[in-house]
């Protein structure tokens, strides 16, 4: 045999991907963005008509500039935001003073009392932006909660296991009905 | 001493370290693909609110950011919270040309799928929040995401 082929020294090649590695996890972030979904009223136009609800269909959350939450003509916590939103959006025992539903026939789902209610939601200019998530969150918990129990009675599966029909017609039979109201200015200047 | 000079000797076998890089690269390619490169460093301090009900971002691509946080630079910019687009401090007037920008760097296709995400420090106010929601309104940017971190649910 002849001469012995001279090995490549690999040792720091190691470091050198080590280095890599290292500007890799410090100039990147993990992919963590998450967040509350929302959807904008699209902008007044001249012509147009704000439609008329009835009183009974309307469901006011207030928060004020001291982040208090003023629901029912009451001041009220998180915790029993999310009961009443929920009695107020099923209306279980169909009472005069809850919302109206209507019938509308659905694919999948059938023929289904939809609820009328709208959740109208106002806050303050002075609000945290903290307090206004927590509320948005408990609204959302409400509805979720609705649709899940919808889901697990007609499809025997939560609702974040649905397919994508099977979604948007419980979507259709709950709608999230979340109005937010012009803000009032008293507690912020800016 | 004899004895020390006998095992020198022999010598201690080397670790062999070729596979070492190779276990590096494959760490390096896996951060590089679950990764995304920040776009624009931060100027505001942001520490978004906490919620349980909370949805994944579609697609990353499609999302344009609305910082919003009191400026780290306190002697240049106030103490008060204020909006970053981009790499700059902007005005809530600056945002319908923000979105004008976003939009025009888009196909034609992806357009309607464009999502704001409102990234907010949890202790700005409502007002401010508030003028922002009117000027989307207003340029039609209709879909929105308030961004926040995930919380278990009670």
């Amino acid at each position: 045999m002849g001469k012995k082929c001279p090995e490549l020294n690999s040792g720091s090649m190691s470091d050198i991907s080590f280095l890599l590695l290292t500007f890799f996890l410090l100039v990147s972030s993990i992919n963590t963005d998450m967040g509350i979904p929302r959807r904008l009223p699209p902008p007044l136009q001249p012509g147009m008509v704000t439609p008329d609800v009835h009183k009974r269909n309307i469901f006011v959350v207030k928060i004020n500039s001291q982040n208090m939450l003023l629901f029912d003509g009451q001041t009220g916590d998180l915790k029993a935001l999310r009961a009443r939103a929920k009695e107020f959006l099923s209306n279980p025992n169909d009472l005069p003073n809850l919302p109206e539903k209507e019938t509308v026939d659905i694919p999948l789902l059938g023929t289904m009392r939809v609820s009328q209610g709208v959740i109208s939601l106002q806050n303050d200019r002075g609000t945290s932006y903290d307090m206004y998530i927590q509320v948005q969150n408990e609204l959302m918990a409400a509805v979720n909660e609705m649709r899940d129990e919808l889901a697990i009675g007609r499809f025997g599966r939560s609702y974040t296991d649905l397919s994508n029909e099977q979604r948007s017609a419980i979507d259709k039979a709950i709608p999230a009905a979340i109005s937010e109201a012009e803000p009032t200015k008293i507690g912020g200047n800016k | 001493m004899a004895r020390f000079k006998k095992s020198n000797k022999e010598g201690t076998p080397g670790l062999n370290t070729g596979s070492m890089s190779d276990i590096v690269f494959m760490f390096l390619f896996f951060f590089m693909v679950i990764t995304n490169m920040r776009e624009s460093s931060l100027y505001v301090r942001i520490k978004v609110p906490q919620a349980s009900e909370v949805q994944k971002l579609e697609k990353k691509s499609l999302v344009s950011y609305v910082n919003v946080g009191v400026p780290m630079d306190e002697n240049k910019y106030g103490r008060e919270p204020r909006i970053q687009l981009n790499d700059q401090i902007a005005d809530v007037s600056d945002i319908a040309e923000f979105i004008e920008n976003e939009r025009a760097a888009r196909s034609e296709a992806d357009r309607p799928f464009l999502t704001t995400s409102i990234k907010a420090d949890k202790d700005a106010r409502m007002g401010i929040i508030v003028d922002i929601k009117q000027e989307l309104r207003n340029v039609n940017a209709l879909k929105l995401i308030y961004t926040t971190s995930r919380r278990g649910k009670e």
